[in-house]
């Protein structure tokens, strides 16, 4: 059975403007996953992650993080939670380590700099600890937030969008400490605008839109059950139309007329290929080259967010 | 009680004084001091002493508690300004810290700062005017709680401003004018019998009063009603910045 180590009910968020952020978010994050919340932006990600967070206050609705609800218990949920919010703010005139270190009195623990030490380490952030942080660059920064919130070793993690605005090779290093992370056992929570990224690192995706929560799918799942399949053939000469014998197959003739796009279902038992191949050779049309691609979670994800309401 | 937050608080907060001593330490002193000596040499030389006590000395208490409450009120407005203004408030926002904790970190540092700058000042008097002080524990106890009374006005502002110009115009356009009208460099008895019952609406006129009183058993309003003062307005401020807590106001949306 899985163990659910936050549990969102029917959280609705009402900003003072009137605007209404969240509707109604029911979800369950599982201990241990790390679960991709995606959607474009302004569709209430931030929101939720702060109101989990205690930096924005629920309308409707509740959370607990591992039994401990958000409001009441605010001391026993906050605890276990680390976050890196979306934007970079840090203390300009303090130095990494001073920063760190007072993140880690926040949370009510005691002084452990082995444990600093390793984070920072890890951050590649050590031979920095005794520079101020605005001496640092921004990539730097980001990694002094993702520190601060490492600190106090909680058991669930909020990354909103760890990856903006940082190069190739951090951003592998940065998905590796994610693994590790996990692989210690810390639950992850991230928002991501690459959708690679999504793709790479996540066990569940979730899809935020207008406020509510689209959809959360085990990623294998939803590429499976989402994903298209593609059979491309060019052909050996132009075509002007479809052939009358090949109609009921779901075929798309190029614009140039020079190959055709067989779309099928991954996950159906029959594909229909062999039958299409056969049926192709006896209407005399003969191809040059055939090669299949599957559909991407970003193909998922604009088809997904363009068709809703 | 989550003390390690507190601590951190308040290790933060002092950490940002003494990060820059001159402006935060030397400065207020020097400028402190320049008053008692000019104001004391100036205009010591022509006031015959106000009930037995040399003028430059009857002005230090209403000096101390002008930069007292100035200071106070600056540091308690910009510790909890800074963090809200650049976002980092986040982070205590999602710390497992109530707002006990908060208050006490915050208005701690912005009224130990103002407390060893009274003693700083205090310290220079000693070398310039004749000072006497009759009452020690009622000296230290309305400098301490005034510290606290208005280290808690400043956090109350800091977290009520929406930008620099009310952080800085309330104490200017409040603060200051009280402190000035309030008895610092005169006795209320020198005034016409009208001034002298406006000034008993001015607050400050009971800090200083209560203050000067500790230092030379001389007052313009009774002990009891200073010390009592004093205490009400602790109350009235330590009630406004529990409500501003409970109803998240102006710190979550
Ligand atoms: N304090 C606020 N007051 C009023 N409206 C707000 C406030 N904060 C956010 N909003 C609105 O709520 C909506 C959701 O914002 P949110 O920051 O949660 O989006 P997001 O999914 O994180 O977007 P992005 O990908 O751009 O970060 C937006 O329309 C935003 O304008
Ligand atoms: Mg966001």
């Amino acid at each position: 059975m899985p163990d659910a180590v936050i549990t969102i009910a029917d959280l609705s968020k009402t900003y003072a403007s009137g605007f209404a952020a969240l509707k109604h978010v029911s979800l369950e994050i599982e201990r241990g996953e790390i679960l991709a919340l995606l959607g474009p932006n302004g569709a209430g990600k931030t929101t939720l992650i702060s109101i989990i967070c205690g930096i924005v206050t629920p309308s409707d609705g509740t959370v607990t993080v591992d039994g401990h609800d958000i409001v009441r218990d605010y001391r026993d949920s906050r605890k276990m939670i680390g976050l890196v919010p979306q934007e970079l703010t840090t203390d300009a005139f303090e130095t990494v380590w001073a920063t760190v270190s007072h993140s880690r009195g926040l949370f009510g623990k005691k002084p452990n700099p082995e444990h600093l030490e390793k984070v920072l380490r890890e951050l590649s952030l050590w031979d920095k600890k005794d520079s101020k942080i605005m001496q640092l660059s921004g990539g730097m920064k980001r990694r002094v937030m993702i520190a601060k919130a490492l600190s106090h070793e909680p058991e669930v993690l909020f990354l909103d969008e760890p990856t903006a605005g940082v190069d190739v090779e951090l951003r592998k290093d940065m998905w590796a400490m994610i693994r590790r992370l996990r692989a210690a056992g810390t639950t992850i929570i991230l928002t991501t605008h690459y959708i690679a990224e999504a793709e790479e690192m996540a066990d569940r995706i979730g899809i935020i839109q207008h406020g509510e929560l689209v959809l959360v799918e085990e990623k294998a799942e939803l590429m499976r059950k989402l994903g298209k399949k593609q059979l491309t053939l060019t052909l050996q000469e132009r075509l002007d139309a479809l052939p009358e014998a090949l109609q009921p197959y779901a075929l798309e003739l190029a614009a140039d007329g020079e190959s055709l796009v067989y779309t099928y279902d991954a996950q159906g038992e029959r594909s229909g290929i062999s039958g299409l191949l056969a049926d192709l050779g006896s209407a005399g049309v003969r191809f040059r080259d055939l090669r299949t691609s599957e559909s991407s979670l970003e193909d998922i994800f604009v088809s997904l967010v363009r068709d809703a309401p | 009680m989550n003390v390690e937050a507190i601590k951190a608080i308040y290790k933060f907060e002092m950490a940002r004084t003494f990060r820059t001593p001159l402006q935060s330490l030397i400065s207020p002193v020097i400028s402190t001091s320049l008053y008692f000596v000019v104001f004391g040499a100036a205009i010591g030389s022509r006031i015959t002493e106000i009930e037995g006590v040399s003028y430059g000395a009857f002005i230090l208490p209403g000096l101390i508690m002008l930069m007292i409450l100035t200071q106070s009120v600056a540091n308690g407005s910009f510790g909890i300004y800074f963090p809200k203004f650049l976002g980092t408030i986040y982070e205590l926002l999602s710390a497992p810290v109530s707002s006990f904790e908060t208050v006490v970190g915050y208005v701690g540092a912005a009224a130990t700062k103002s407390i060893i700058l009274g003693v700083l000042v205090l310290a220079t008097a000693w070398f310039f005017v004749p000072i006497r002080i009759d009452h020690p524990f009622w000296m230290l106890a309305f400098l301490v709680l005034t510290a606290i009374t208005f280290s808690l006005v400043g956090f109350i502002i800091g977290i009520w401003a929406k930008g620099m110009e009310q952080l800085q115009t309330v104490p200017l356009l409040i603060i200051t004018p009280l402190t000035f009208l309030g008895g610092t460099f005169y006795s209320l008895s020198v005034l016409p019998p009208f001034w002298q019952a406006v000034s008993l609406f001015n607050p400050v006129v009971y800090l200083i009063s209560g203050f000067r009183w500790a230092f030379y058993g001389i007052a313009d309003v009774d002990i009891s009603i200073s010390v009592a003062a004093t205490l009400g307005f602790l109350a009235i401020c330590l009630g406004i910045v529990s409500w501003m807590f409970r109803t998240g106001y102006r710190l979550k949306s």
